[in-house]
């Protein structure tokens, strides 16, 4: 079961990650990441790892694709015209390919670790989410406090920098 | 494992209608819009935005207002706030019961802190967007 939705997350990944490249409109292309990065989350799910997998939908999916569209926004980037494919072109980078995945294939697979299948994590029954919460807020009070207030600078300066006539 | 998985699925059933029926719904709506659609001929000019009048003359994007920016940005910083919630709503109860209070005026300090940021703000008047 678990492996079965290892290789459909893993499958649609990739396939998402495909169309960030093939598709020519920007704005298509971000929402295609959008998509890569949920189904990179669904496998941090199935890898118990609960608190990274919503950080990435959170952070990665909402927080800085904002950014991703907003320089698609800022740079006025228009949809890409089709280009002729140069054949010559098309096989020598498909050497240059062919020579760096077989570099990479025997690089990695004459290492002993890529065989070895990791230890599951002990977890005492209690979710990643509790641990770092209970982490949090029995050692880590104080430099809580202080990332809210790194915050709030960092609200102060975003207004301050974005509007020229404040009141 | 097979057990643990079972429990899984079952607490993530309800997320699997919902993708499910999210779907479902987008594909319903372009079938439709797609055969019924289908009614009249289609020309180059049906397909275009505007049947008659004037040629649009600007450019299909247009510039986009610092104001996103401003939008953005703050929606970032709000959202970290929510990352830390997160972990904070999940272990509350079980906190409370085995450390006491701390936990609560921890958040409150927190969001005080971001509470201000917000206030400053709206004082500011980044939240108008008319202006």
């Amino acid at each position: 079961m678990q492996l079965a939705i290892f290789w459909i997350f893993s499958v649609l990944m990739l396939l998402f990650a495909g169309l960030v490249v093939v598709m020519r409109n920007p704005v298509a292309s971000a929402l295609s990441l959008v998509m890569c990065f949920i189904c990179l989350a669904g496998l941090y799910f199935t890898l118990d790892a609960f608190f990274i997998g919503i950080i990435q939908i959170l952070v990665y999916a909402g927080a800085v694709m904002v950014l991703f569209l907003f320089i698609i926004m800022l740079l006025n980037l228009k949809e890409e015209v089709a280009r002729r494919l140069k054949l010559s072109a098309f096989f020598g980078g498909g050497l240059v390919l062919c020579g760096f995945v077989y570099a990479m294939v025997k690089a990695v697979i004459n290492l002993p670790e890529v065989w070895q299948t990791a230890p599951k994590l002990e977890t005492g029954g209690i979710s990643d989410v509790a641990r770092i919460g209970f982490k949090l807020f029995e050692t880590y009070n104080m430099p809580l406090q202080i990332v809210g207030v790194i915050l709030l600078v960092a609200t102060i300066g975003v207004v301050f920098l974005s509007s020229r006539q404040l009141r | 494992m097979g057990k643990w998985w079972g429990v899984m699925l079952e607490e993530y059933l309800p997320a699997l209608v919902h993708v499910v029926v999210g779907i479902g719904f987008a594909v319903v709506a372009l079938l439709t819009n797609f055969l019924l659609g289908r009614a009249g001929a289609r020309s180059k000019a049906k397909d275009t935005p505007y049947e008659c009048g004037m040629l649009p003359a600007i450019e299909e994007q247009p510039r986009f207002s610092v104001k996103f920016y401003l939008v953005a940005m703050l929606f970032i910083l709000f959202d970290i706030e929510v990352v830390f919630m997160y972990p904070w709503a999940v272990v509350f109860r079980e906190y409370l019961e085995r450390e006491g209070v701390l936990i609560f005026w921890s958040m409150m300090g927190f969001i005080g802190i971001l509470l201000v940021a917000f206030l400053y703000a709206l004082r500011k008047g980044a939240m108008e967007w008319s202006r």
